[in-house]
């Protein structure tokens, strides 16, 4: 009798979601965009995608090991890291570029801070921009889809400094469908956005944050090109806004924890992507902007606290 | 013995750079070749045994309440006469360093030994006490220098150390690149530290 009666401390009401489900989740999100990769880039981005994912998951399992620490490999978050570092590479980087950034998303930016849940930072993203500030050239020599795999600009690249879209740049329906230049998850709006869809509908991410991203660059596209909708419609189609907004921004620990500071997080996310994007030296912002706003996130709860039920107001 | 222990002292088990984490600023921001790290650990040597020297023959006579600025205006003489030097003599290596030379009047090692050690101690042990402190703090400064030289240069002295088809990491001669390489340092002397400890 006394065996039924468990005493123990809070919480008493337990959700049925496990790390392990919402990667799952995460990871059947990414699926459309990883099989558009495979579809574009063919064999390339198959050798890429394993070579981060396998990397992601034996070194968290490696470093876990040296520092005699329960490894969490069977949580599938070293796997979503490794994906998702994969589909924000080029096509045509060396087989060594995913290896080293997936190393050092696990180990140095993961693990060191303390494992899942501790990182304050998105690990595949960190490592994306260590690795373009690294090999630049590398990270930026850009192929265009199908088997030929002929150097190519980014959409990007063809409307820097510009206000207006130039002739020769890709037309829009390319660029939501993915028949563009560019790293191999991040090319295609469409497909990203239904594995967007889906992981709002499983109730993994809200849908806020990467509407207010998303809406904020859109504001300023408008404004800069003169409430011209097509340059509007080209700067959200392109780059890395889609897969960034949709599965960097929402990344659950190195993001604040309210829906106000959710909301404070992805407007600074825009905000500084479009000034990158309009005004700064690199024709792509939304690494460095995610990156800032993650380093960002503890002021932003700070003044974010919810206040307490039944107390006094709150000197933030 | 006694100044065998100092010495010691210095270089191991109070590294001023692995352990008492001082002057930071030249340790993060000149580490960048091993040679650049080589000549900002000698100048501040140089500047540590001058300020050492002085202030423990002055400490009798300095009133405490203004010790700060008189170790300061000891330091300055001292900064200024190896920048003299330095300009005269390694003209590249200053262009190298540039205001880091300077700058190392603010260092902190410099005050934090004219404060904690010269200032209490004679002579002797004082100058001991900044070849310990100055030779320590020029190892960790150019293991620090020659890790970042090797792999964001693939060289350790200027010495091409890599194979032809090495790609070296940018990241590492940057800003970044130092705190990473720090603090991988710090963690691997901690390591051996603890497993020193453990012998023990």
């Amino acid at each position: 009798m006394l065996e039924k009666l468990t005493v123990s401390s809070t919480p008493h009401i337990l959700s049925k979601n496990t790390t392990y489900k919402i990667m799952m989740h995460v990871v059947i999100a990414l699926l459309p965009a990883t099989l558009g990769a495979l579809y574009f880039f063919r064999l390339q981005a198959a050798m890429i995608i394993f070579l981060s994912i396998a990397t992601a998951v034996s070194a968290e399992w490696g470093i876990q090991k040296i520092r005699k620490q329960p490894t969490t490999i069977n949580d599938m978050s070293a796997v979503v890291t490794g994906l998702l570092l994969g589909l924000n590479l080029s096509a045509s980087v060396p087989w060594w570029i995913p290896v080293i950034g997936s190393a050092f998303a696990i180990i140095v930016v993961k693990q060191i801070f303390g494992g899942i849940g501790q990182n304050f930072m998105n690990p595949a993203l960190a490592a994306r921009i260590m690795l373009t500030i690294s090999w630049t050239g590398r990270m930026t020599s850009w192929v265009s889809p199908g088997v030929d795999a002929v150097s190519t600009a980014t959409p990007l690249s063809y409307v820097k400094g510009l206000n207006i879209i130039p002739e020769d740049a890709p037309r829009i329906l390319d660029m939501f469908l993915g028949n563009i230049g560019g790293s191999l998850g991040e090319t295609s709006a469409l497909l990203l956005i239904i594995g967007g869809l889906f992981l709002v509908f499983k109730g993994v991410i809200s849908y806020k944050i990467p509407l207010v991203f998303i809406s904020t660059v859109a504001g300023f596209a408008l404004l800069y090109g003169a409430f011209d909708l097509s340059f509007m419609l080209y700067h959200i189609f392109s780059g890395g806004l889609m897969i960034g907004a949709i599965f960097m921004a929402t990344d659950y620990s190195s993001t604040p924890i309210t829906m106000k500071g959710r909301i404070i997080f992805a407007l600074g996310c825009g905000v500084i992507t479009s000034l990158i994007r309009l005004y700064g030296a690199f024709p792509e912002g939304v690494g460095f902007s995610i990156l800032l706003m993650n380093l960002s996130a503890p002021l932003i709860e700070k003044y974010t606290r919810p206040r307490v039920f039944g107390g006094g107001k709150q000197n933030a | 013995m006694k100044f065998k222990e100092l010495i010691r002292k210095g270089i191991v088990t109070e590294n001023p750079v692995f352990i008492q984490l001082l002057g930071m600023c030249p340790v993060l921001a000149v580490t960048n070749t091993a040679e650049n790290a080589l000549g900002m650990g000698a100048a501040t040597t140089a500047v540590l045994l001058g300020s050492n020297f002085v202030i423990s023959l002055l400490r009798k006579f300095i009133p405490s309440k203004i010790r700060i600025p008189a170790f300061v205006v000891v330091i300055a003489t001292f900064v200024t006469m190896v920048g003299m030097v330095m300009k005269a003599y390694f003209p590249a290596l200053d262009a190298a360093l540039g205001l880091f030379i300077p700058l190392i009047v603010v260092n902190c090692l410099i005050l934090a030994r004219a404060e904690a050690f010269a200032s209490k101690n004679s002579v002797a042990k004082s100058i001991v006490d900044g070849i310990g402190m100055g030779i320590g703090f020029t190892v960790a400064l150019v293991i620090l220098g020659a890790v970042r030289e090797l792999l964001g240069f693939g060289s350790i002295f200027g010495a091409v150390m890599t194979w032809s088809s090495f790609e070296p990491a940018m990241v590492m001669i940057l800003p970044p690149g130092a705190f990473l390489a720090l603090g991988m340092l710090l963690a691997l002397y901690n390591k051996i530290a603890s497993m020193n400890l453990k012998k023990q």
